[in-house]
């Protein structure tokens, strides 16, 4: 159906429901519970799930098929962040054209990064990404201050041309929308103790993540994907098979720096500023991070990553010290204090320790990420069931 | 006129001289193999007429074109498919996708945007591989992975994804290094019944005298980047400055 062979369908169904029916699955736990602390189903980190999933999706079709490790994929994202703003700033708050804008800037910058850091591959090539991304870091916060506002950043503002818009009523602040619904409106459904959100601009990036995730499954399966793959697999071979192998990695950078930039005008459609610090090459190493995390080179595992991280980021780091003291209160003081003093590290502030431990242990069990551990699973599943069926036959 | 004329090439490395006026001219369906000692040449030779290395001076003609200061790919679209010394194949991919490959850059060329309909919808190209693979014995062996297969199937998948691209002029290199006794023999089975019953030009590259002698029609002897003599096998045998070059000038006949 839709063109995907069977399996790759029933992929999409599950993703297309999770999404939508995210606001009830991040929100599990009752309001006021003790477990409310790791309700994830608030609008602004819902959104983020999806962007980041985008954002990696993206990343997973250069890193994934081709193996050539960007580090400044950050770049793209900002890029289409301050395509998107501008267009706020000029144009209208209407989402769509920031969208469209911030993709085709994205994709234009990265056809320039691509041309130049593809000329080398393996470690030069990661090391010429992480130069331009560095470089447009840098530009952005000091040099290109007039375009993108320095260290303070850009939002629009009431004084903005915004020729395809009215002019605001008095005291009124611009407010990203499509086409009149507003990208912050939440309506709150209430069932007994649990509450549940229901936010335009999740639902607005849900939907696109939705298309895009099932472009990259078409790309998968396409005769392009499998060409990606082989450059992977060896190029030499490639080149003496008549095969080009430049514009086909090319094409697949561009492909990903459109994703990036993608994601980058819908952050900004969803809070409408932008910071140079989201080009700094940290967020770039963040992005490999949630694809290796999640399984590169598979269709899902970069959502997982990404919104495994996103969610380690906006819910263990608010774990602070009163909320051990609750947790543990129950137990005798010294043994409280003993736990609370050994747990506290890898909370709150030092919710990068437990990231970093869990990627170390995904790298070294789960070569293929998150995607490989969920398969191991589902097959003891399967071994224990073919068990029993070869165990009860004799009982008869 | 033979496919393949190479006029006066000079190769040179440092200090080395690794070619030094190598004229060779290759008939066309004819297998023409090039022996030589170690050090002789070979492999800087058959890399120079694949795009790999650029002559110093003199010209490599295929077919009437200059092949010099084209890329690999575009030689190899031109009509010239090269096998390695080692199989090189598509190792993460299975057998299927190995060949699949070749049959879409024979039909789409080097490259295509082909980046939306799925692989399996192409039915022209994947009747093509799945033929291919019935011919060549491999069909049984589709969703292998390839780098699982021996070493003998890895070769056969290799010729295999060369021939789907209908190449007019096939090269291997050292088709046979470091294969048992068996593979070698079925490996050159394979190649007699290819030129059975394809019109294709093969020009290889061995040092088993073996191999050579039960498929070549001519050969060239290279000594010291430099061609010997070029005869029948039958004539190449008994030729003393064959023996000379091989077993050195000391030697008495």
């Amino acid at each position: 159906m839709l063109g995907l062979t069977k399996r790759d369908f029933g992929l999409m169904v599950v993703v297309a429901i999770l999404a939508l029916a995210a606001p009830f699955i991040l929100n599990p736990f009752p309001q006021g519970s003790a477990m409310a602390q790791f309700n994830a189903g608030y609008p602004d980190l819902m959104q983020r799930l999806v962007i980041f999933g985008i954002l990696a999706i993206g990343f997973n079709i250069l890193f994934g098929l081709t193996g050539y490790l960007s580090f400044g994929h950050a770049a793209f994202l900002g890029v289409g962040s301050y395509a998107a703003i501008w267009m706020m700033k000029l144009l209208t708050m209407n989402v769509i054209p920031a969208i469209i804008v911030s993709v085709l800037v994205a994709g234009l910058f990265s056809l320039v990064v691509g041309w130049i850091s593809l000329r080398r591959s393996g470690i030069y090539f990661s090391i010429l990404t992480l130069a331009f991304a560095q470089m447009s870091y840098a530009l952005a916060y000091s040099v290109l201050t007039p375009i993108t506002g320095g260290e303070t950043g850009l939002q629009p503002k009431t004084s903005d041309p915004r020729i395809l818009d009215g002019a605001l009523p008095a005291g009124q602040s611009p407010s990203a929308n499509l086409f009149g619904f507003n990208m912050s409106d939440t309506s709150v459904l209430r069932l007994g103790d649990w509450s549940f959100n229901f936010n335009t601009g999740y639902y607005l990036a849900a939907v696109i993540m939705l298309i895009v995730f099932y472009l990259s499954i078409r790309i998968f399966r396409s005769p392009f994907g499998m060409m990606l793959r082989a450059v992977k697999s060896n190029q030499q071979r490639m080149n003496y098979t008549g095969l080009n192998s430049k514009p086909y990695t090319l094409a697949a950078f561009v492909i990903s720096g459109m994703y990036a930039g993608l994601a980058g005008g819908l952050l900004v459609a969803m809070d409408t500023q932008v910071g140079a610090e989201r080009m700094f090459w940290t967020a770039s190493g963040e992005i490999v991070l949630m694809t290796i995390l999640g399984g590169a080179g598979t269709l899902i595992g970069p959502v997982l990553g990404a919104g495994f991280i996103k969610y380690m980021e906006n819910i263990v780091s608010k774990i602070n010290k009163t909320v051990l003291e609750q947790w543990f209160a129950f137990l005798p003081d010294g043994i409280e204090d003993l736990l609370i003093t050994l747990v506290y590290p890898f909370v709150g502030k030092g919710w990068h320790l437990t990231l970093g431990l869990l990627f170390m242990l995904v790298v070294i069990f789960l070569p293929g990420g998150l995607v490989e551990g969920g398969q191991r699973i589902g097959k003891l599943f399967r071994r224990k069931k073919t068990d029993t069926t070869t165990k009860t036959p004799p009982a008869e | 006129m033979g496919i393949l004329e190479v006029k006066n090439v000079n190769k040179r490395f440092g200090g080395l001289q690794a070619l030094g006026n190598v004229n060779l001219s290759i008939a066309e369906n004819t297998v023409h193999a090039i022996i030589g000692p170690n050090g002789a040449g070979k492999s800087t030779l058959l890399n120079c007429l694949v795009g790999k290395l650029i002559p110093d001076t003199g010209s490599v003609m295929f077919d009437g074109q200059s092949v010099l200061g084209r890329k690999p790919y575009e030689i190899n679209q031109m009509g010239i498919s090269r096998v390695f010394q080692t199989p090189e194949i598509f190792g993460d991919l299975t057998v299927m996708e190995n060949m699949l490959i070749p049959c879409f850059a024979k039909r789409d060329g080097a490259f295509s945007l082909h980046a939306i309909g799925s692989v399996a919808s192409e039915k022209d190209v994947f009747e093509k591989a799945k033929q291919m693979l019935s011919d060549m014995k491999l069909y049984d062996k589709r969703e292998m992975h390839a780098s699982s297969m021996s070493r003998g199937d890895k070769r056969r998948l290799e010729i295999a994804m060369c021939l789907s691209q209908e190449p007019r002029l096939l090269l291997l290199d050292e088709p046979t290094a470091g294969m048992a006794r068996a593979d070698t023999n079925n490996t050159i089975d394979l190649l007699k019944q290819i030129k059975e019953e394809r019109d294709i030009t093969i020009a290889i590259i061995e040092h088993d005298m073996h191999v050579v002698f039960s498929l070549a029609e001519r050969i060239t002897v290279l000594a010291q980047g430099t061609p010997l003599v070029e005869d029948t096998p039958d004539n190449i045998k008994g030729h003393p400055k064959v023996k000379e070059a091989y077993l050195g000038e000391t030697q008495t006949v």
